[in-house]
């Protein structure tokens, strides 16, 4: 795109900001957010996303979008992967792997059910509301 | 009917032996009995950390954080949290006051947490791929502040009163090296990033530009405004290579927003970036051995003065920070020095992100307030020692740290407290150690990397880190006198005083700290010819011990040097000048039969 004035940075932001409020509220797509940083990576967070995208296909589902991000800091129990589906806390899942991953898809985000044993703890609050 | 609440329980080992199975099933036994099993989902948990307080019980979504639970309580768990929706003020964690700073309290944060992320605040939560998941996170605001309503010495006022000192070590208040530049009149200044992370053991640094990339970007463009510099470079290791492309994807965005370039958002204020790879050479993290590696020259360190603010990079006035410092930078800005500095000690503000490994449970990447005590990040954060052992010693600062005991887990940890016991902040690393690691053999693993990455410019430290390490190699093999420990204290104190750079003067501190500190271990080395952790080697005999010995022939098999003798069905032997103490007949042998001594 051209290069940006200040008017359209700020609109920018505020529509970007706006996006992720009314997925809050109306909450209508499941996000999967996998920690990609060469940490996860070198964990296995590639086999864990894989294992996401072909449970999703598997199921015909819709309305789930994957996405990457950097290293959440919780190295003992990558791969970390954040699952946030309409309705449910967030919730952060370690040791993830594809079977694990497979078993989210189906328990977590289709009935609704957490899996046991690999939700983790949120490591600090955000500073930026 | 649809499920309203959720009851995570930690299933962390410590917290099972501590009854977090038990808390679980009375949790779902309760549910049935007061008739909502429908409505609540009882879930197990990874560990929680925390583990002093165990078992820990979360009730979402009312945020309750249950400690210390008993199965006992699930019955009131049930009653109050899930039915009523009230918290049980019982069993609720109550923060404790520390002497971190007003805003750790806030309400913002999640009560009981220890950590508080500034500088890891996008880690984790952004796409780093994506500048739009950036800027909706306030992304680029503090540049447009700077560009348009503050003026470059208001910005130098606002990271003054915040009190940020430079995160790679030395904790120099990072307003006052920007204000040297700003103040000297030049055609050109530079902006430099420090990303040449080295310690053995240390993330911190890479984990931010992946996570984060844009934060140091913005950054470093304040810091143009703020100087007067339009151009600036970000020296990372080619062993990065992750950090590197996702840096080159940020400033690529960043180009084709117009937020990187000429006449950035209109307001006539140009700046650009360029990543240059470093080899490798520890020594390059020194800056001004950086600056020379910048300019295509050997890296190498020279004196100083003159500063790299005044004279740095082609004899220009440059700003060198490291990554944590500028990242930073956009959230003092946006939300203001006064708020950052209520956050830390007296002479440290902020937080600190450390790099936790070693023999923790938890090992990982955590961001404290300055000020929080060992314990809490290692036992609380961290979950203790992952052995299940006693703890001995942590490592701060990597080779240019000391290491820090028992006795001082409770000094609120900043710059100045851990110079005061001979240790250094350093850029992060943190190795928590057990009563399994040697002291000797870990001061010479530092010393040895320390000789490896001496660039030999001075004789202090070309010379001075060989002869510590000739000592510790002696001692490590038996051969060691009391004398040499006084030898290895004079050579440090002269190290730290005529060596040319911070590298060479903090090379003796792994000794230094220790040698006090662990006097007896070393005097054990030394006199009794012993390593109780039995780490060295050469101190360390592997013996069979005839009567638990049935004759398996495991370790003779084990044995790569083929030393271990015997019939089958009878006791081995080893033969002790053929052992090369590898182990291996140790970890082999199903039956114990094999004695370290």
């Amino acid at each position: 795109m051209a290069k940006m004035t200040l008017e359209e940075l700020r609109k920018l932001r505020n529509s970007q900001k706006g996006e992720m409020e009314r997925r809050d509220v109306e909450g209508k797509e499941t996000h999967i957010i996998v920690g990609m940083g060469t940490c996860g990576i070198a964990a296995g967070a590639k086999d864990a996303l894989d294992g996401f995208l072909d449970a999703i296909k598997a199921n015909d589902l819709n309305d789930v979008v994957v996405k990457q991000t950097g290293c959440m800091g919780l190295c003992y129990s990558e791969p970390t992967v954040e699952v946030k589906v309409p309705g449910m806390p967030d919730i952060i899942y370690g040791n993830v792997n594809a079977a694990v991953a497979k078993e989210i898809v189906e328990k977590h985000i289709m009935h609704k059910q957490m899996v046991q044993d690999h939700i983790q703890d949120k490591p600090a609050g955000d500073i930026i509301k | 009917m649809a499920v309203k609440n959720y009851i995570l329980v930690c299933g962390g080992t410590a917290c099972e032996s501590a009854k977090g199975d038990d808390i679980y099933k009375s949790l779902l036994k309760e549910a049935e009995a007061q008739g909502v099993a429908d409505d609540v989902q009882i879930v197990k948990t990874g560990c929680f950390g925390f583990c002093e307080k165990g078992p820990i019980v979360k009730v979402l979504p009312e945020q309750a954080f249950y400690v210390e639970v008993v199965p006992e309580d699930a019955k009131e768990i049930i009653a109050e949290t899930v039915i009523k929706g009230r918290i049980v003020e019982r069993i609720q964690y109550q923060p404790e006051k520390g002497a971190k700073g007003e805003a750790f309290d806030i309400d913002n944060i999640e009560f009981y947490q220890k950590q508080y992320r500034i500088v890891l605040r996008n880690c984790g939560l952004i796409d780093p791929g994506k500048i739009d998941e950036y800027i909706a996170r306030d992304g680029y605001a503090a540049l447009e502040k700077c560009l348009f309503d503050m003026k470059p010495d208001d910005i130098i006022n606002e990271l003054k009163v915040s009190g940020l000192r430079g995160r790679g070590g030395a904790g120099f208040p990072t307003w006052m090296k920007w204000n040297f530049t700003k103040q000297v009149e030049a055609d050109q200044k530079y902006i430099v990033c420090n990303a040449d992370e080295g310690d053995p053991g240390a993330y911190m640094d890479r984990s931010t530009l992946e996570g984060d990339p844009h934060s140091v970007i913005e950054a470093m463009m304040i810091a143009g405004i703020c100087v007067g510099a339009d151009y600036g470079a970000i020296y990372i290791r080619a062993e990065y290579p992750l950090a590197i492309e996702r840096l080159e994807v940020a400033m690529q965005q960043a180009r084709d927003y117009g937020l990187l370039g000429k006449d950035i958002l209109g307001s006539g204020f140009n700046f650009d970036l360029e990543v240059r790879l470093g080899a490798g050479a520890f020594v390059c993290g020194e800056e001004t051995a950086l600056l020379a590696s910048l300019e295509g020259n050997r890296g190498m360190p020279i004196p100083k003065p003159p500063f790299p603010a005044v004279s740095g990079l082609f004899k220009e006035p440059t700003v060198i920070n490291n990554v944590e410092t500028y990242a930073n930078i956009p959230a003092i800005i946006n939300k203001g020095g006064e708020w950052f500095s209520k956050i830390g000690t007296e002479g440290s503000k902020g937080t600190k992100v450390f790099a936790l490994t070693g023999k923790i449970k938890n090992s990982g990447l955590v961001e404290v307030p300055m000020g929080t005590t060992l314990r809490e990040i290692v036992f609380d954060i961290g979950g203790g020692i992952s052995s299940g052992k006693k703890f001995k010693a942590a490592q701060t600062g990597g080779p240019s740290g000391g290491m820090i005991t028992e006795e001082n887990l409770d000094l609120p940890i900043d710059f100045d407290s851990l110079t005061s016991i001979g240790s250094m902040m350093g850029s992060g690393g943190l190795i928590v150690m057990d009563e399994d690691d040697c002291i000797v053999d870990v001061a010479k693993f530092y010393l040895d990397f320390s000789v490896e990455e001496s660039c030999g410019k001075c004789a202090p430290c070309r010379i001075g880190t060989k002869k510590l390490y000739e000592y510790l190699d002696k001692i490590s093999k038996g051969k060691g006198e009391l004398d040499d420990l006084q030898k290895m204290k004079d050579i440090g104190a002269a190290m730290k005083k005529a060596a040319l750079c911070g590298l060479g003067q903090t090379a003796p501190n792994p000794i230094l700290s220790s040698i006090d500190n662990f006097y007896e271990e070393y005097r054990q080395h030394i006199e009794d010819g012993k390593c109780a952790a039995g780490k060295c080697k050469d101190l360390v005999r592997y013996e069979i011990i005839a009567d638990k010995c049935i004759g398996c022939t495991v370790c003779a098999r084990k044995c790569p040097v083929n030393c271990i003798e015997g019939e089958r069905k009878k006791p081995h032997i080893i033969d002790q000048d053929k052992c090369i103490k590898c182990g291996a007949c140790y970890d082999g042998c199903k039956f114990d039969a094999i004695i370290v001594s």
